[in-house]
């Protein structure tokens, strides 16, 4: 397939309206549990029975339990290092739910949801922040890149793979997930500018969480960041982000767009993150209890269970079977982190090309040799 | 000439169409491989080096990009991460700033950071260097910005064989590539063989000689084998070598050389602060100080940005000014020293 010959029967149409949600973030859950009829979402939500329902929400608490944990782990110095992802699990496993295992995600690194969902072992995923390895996980293992700490860098990498699924022929998307500040980065802009030249099978997933560390939103934008995409031609979706179904129906809006060769789409997820940006952070700083509280209030994993409770679940079994599976993640995350081990030194000189340079291999010989003569040999 | 020379596949070409052939032959080798850039296609490159080559392959191997050179990079990253082999282009040395980060912090690091799974067998083709009498930003030489980042092999060629060959070896190298074409030498001719693959790291000793031995790469290339020639006149005999590879460098090669000859000179195109004259001088000081009869010496441009196009003969390495250079470490002349007060000499 080529990329551009068929420019004239994939691009869209002239749309006025190319961005949903503008006014209100669309939403299916309200905070109170209560469900509201949403004409676009509720076509993509009819298999959602109370079965997935539950399944969703044992997702969510997951997500939460292995936040909480690694967050705890960086007091107890096993962890450098932590971006709590409280707050956003909505986002992410809302979204992640809507993909298949051969979908390429590249997200930053708050998208622990998406390690998880992606089948990622939680002692692989936490050796990043462990320091002792810069990707924990195999990345064409699991169709999840990894982790990237430039803003934005992996917009254009989806991008990419989108274009190169296109070519390929196959349905297979790719998805980007970044955070607002990012908008502001010129790759997440080039990113949005290939993705419409190309119409490549691509969606960017917007976590609007409000803050870039510490700049509110409002420093990035005077307007919803979902009528940028717009300016590029590019569909977007402002969505509850807090609100799982509203983002699983939004994300598999996007990707029957996106694997039926009707290009890219945007999803702005209106989220919020409850706690620091990383541990090493104060949020008190820079946002006050009041906002918090308010967003407390929006909570999605609560909002799920009020759902539940609502439709007649048996909530307290479904509470019960989360609790016994978030402890036994947390125990094998705890377990597993404990149990990392600083390798040997000389993979310092590893895979820095496929075959090593003459020159590399004379520096880790040099290196060698040197720790050779300060530290002694045991003697037995 | 025997029936097996005469099945070699030798062809007098500019080394722009040498660039050319390589890539079509590439294209052709292997499915995976695709070009991508700002003009490729229809209009074949503002140099025509990919000239045809759209029209051969189609515009899903010829991709004509978005003017946007960090999405060039990063996308073709993403084309990497699914299997592919990408070539793109970079229109000119001075335009590839934008995508600095994507290099630098993408491509040269994916390797690294995931223990080998994922890989970047990407090269980047950069038209470098001066004496084109062009604008500015369309003259530079920013090897060592590259050459500085580990996981990038950054190569140059100066003939047109070189050329063909050094492509070739960098589309098949699994590690990425900068490929920095010497655009002054796109118009010279040469034959090229295609059936030689080179080695990506090292050195080649185009000319052997007992008195200096002379580093240099790219676009002084033949300004050295100039400066040999009427070196030789006067019975001075330098050893030229190439040294092709930027990063890694063939330090093996020249060490060899300056034992045998006890003198240096390397010469190249970019200002000399933190240059591969630096890192060549310092690695062979290391190695073979006690072979040296004489203080290195480097011709390089000077530490200004790139001048307009009228100051470029004064601002690049001439033949004059390289066989100066040779002059000094053979004690010819006096030693570089430009503090007159204290001299107290005539000025």
């Amino acid at each position: 397939m080529s990329l551009i010959e068929d420019r004239s029967l994939t691009a869209p149409a002239p749309n006025p309206a190319l961005a949903a949600g503008l006014d209100e973030p669309l939403t299916v859950l309200h905070p109170d549990g209560s469900r509201h009829a949403s004409e676009l979402l509720d076509a993509h939500l009819g298999d959602v029975d109370e079965h997935a329902l539950t399944d969703l929400y044992v997702d969510l608490s997951i997500l939460r339990r292995i936040d909480a944990e690694a967050f705890a782990l960086t007091r107890q110095g096993e962890l450098l290092l932590w971006p709590p992802s409280q707050g956003q699990e909505a986002a992410q496993i809302g979204s992640g739910r809507a993909l298949r295992d051969t979908d390429f995600v590249f997200g930053s690194y708050r998208e622990h949801g998406l390690a998880y969902l992606r089948g990622v072992d939680q002692g692989e995923a936490m050796r990043v922040w462990k320091g002792v390895q810069q990707s924990g996980w195999d990345p064409m293992e699991h169709h999840l890149a990894t982790p990237q700490i430039i803003i934005g860098a992996q917009s254009l990498h989806a991008t990419g793979y989108a274009m190169a699924s296109r070519l390929d022929g196959s349905d297979d998307v790719a998805v980007a997930y970044f955070g607002d500040g990012a908008t502001s980065e010129g790759d997440v802009n080039e990113a949005m500018v290939f993705a419409s030249a190309f119409q490549a099978p691509v969606i960017f997933v917007c976590q609007n969480n409000q803050y870039a560390i510490s700049e509110p939103v409002a420093v990035q934008s005077g307007f919803p960041l979902a009528l940028r995409p717009t300016g590029f031609g590019i569909p977007s979706l402002r969505v509850d982000g807090n609100d799982v179904l509203a983002v699983l129906a939004a994300t598999r809006i996007a990707v029957e767009r996106a694997r039926s060769g009707g290009g890219p789409t945007f999803i702005e997820a209106m989220t919020y993150r409850m706690g620091p940006h990383t541990s090493t952070d104060d949020p008190k700083r820079y946002r006050s209890e009041d906002e918090v509280a308010a967003w407390r209030e929006k909570d999605p994993i609560v909002r799920l269970e009020r759902h539940l409770e609502a439709l007649g679940a048996p909530i307290d079994r479904i509470r019960e079977e989360a609790r016994i599976r978030c402890d036994a993640v947390a125990k094998d995350l705890r377990a597993a982190v404990t149990a990392v081990s600083v390798p040997d030194h000389r993979a310092l000189f590893d895979h820095v090309y496929t075959t090593p340079t003459a020159r590399l291999e004379r520096q880790r010989a040099e290196h060698d040799a040197f720790v050779a003569s300060v530290v002694p040999e045991e003697h037995a | 000439m025997t029936a097996v020379d005469a099945q070699v596949r030798t062809e007098t070409l500019q080394l722009g169409k040498a660039i050319g052939a390589a890539l079509h032959d590439a294209l052709e080798a292997d499915d995976k491989v695709f070009l991508m850039g700002e003009d490729i296609g229809q209009l074949g490159g503002v140099f025509r080096v990919t000239d045809g080559l759209q029209a051969t392959f189609g515009p899903q191997r010829v991709i004509d990009s978005p003017l946007a050179e960090s999405a060039i990079i990063g996308t073709a990253v993403g084309m990497a991460y699914r299997g592919y082999r990408p070539v793109v282009e970079i229109q000119f040395d001075g335009f590839i700033y934008p995508g600095f980060d994507q290099i630098v912090a993408q491509v040269a690091k994916l390797h690294y950071r995931t223990k080998g799974r994922v890989r970047m067998p990407m090269v980047i083709r950069v038209p470098y260097g001066g004496d084109i009498g062009s604008v500015e930003h369309h003259s530079e030489s920013p090897e060592s910005y590259f050459a500085h980042t580990a996981g990038l092999r950054v190569v140059t060629a100066a003939t047109p064989q070189e050329a063909y060959s050094t492509l070739r070896a960098a589309i098949a190298s699994d590690d990425p590539v900068l490929f920095f074409e010497p655009k002054s030498r796109y118009w010279s001719k040469g034959e090229v063989d295609r059936s030689i693959v080179r080695d990506l790291d090292a050195a080649s000793i185009l000319v052997p000689g007992r008195d200096v031995t002379l580093a240099t790469y790219g676009p002084v290339v033949q300004t050295a084998l100039e400066a040999a020639e009427a070196a030789a006149d006067e019975g001075i005999e330098i050893e030229v070598i190439d040294l092709r590879s930027i990063s890694p460098l063939d330090v093996d090669t020249v060490v060899a050389s300056v034992e045998r000859t006890g003198r240096l000179v390397v010469a190249h195109e970019a200002p000399k602060e933190a240059s591969v004259s630096s890192e060549l001088v310092a690695s062979v000081a290391e190695r073979a100080f006690a072979s040296m009869q004489a203080a290195p010496e480097r011709v390089t441009a000077y530490d200004t940005p790139y001048p307009p196009s009228a100051f470029e003969e004064s601002y690049l390495p001439s033949v004059d000014r390289i066989l100066d250079a040779v002059d000094r470490t053979l004690g010819r002349r006096h030693s570089r020293s430009t503090e007159p007060a204290a001299q107290g000499g005539a000025r």
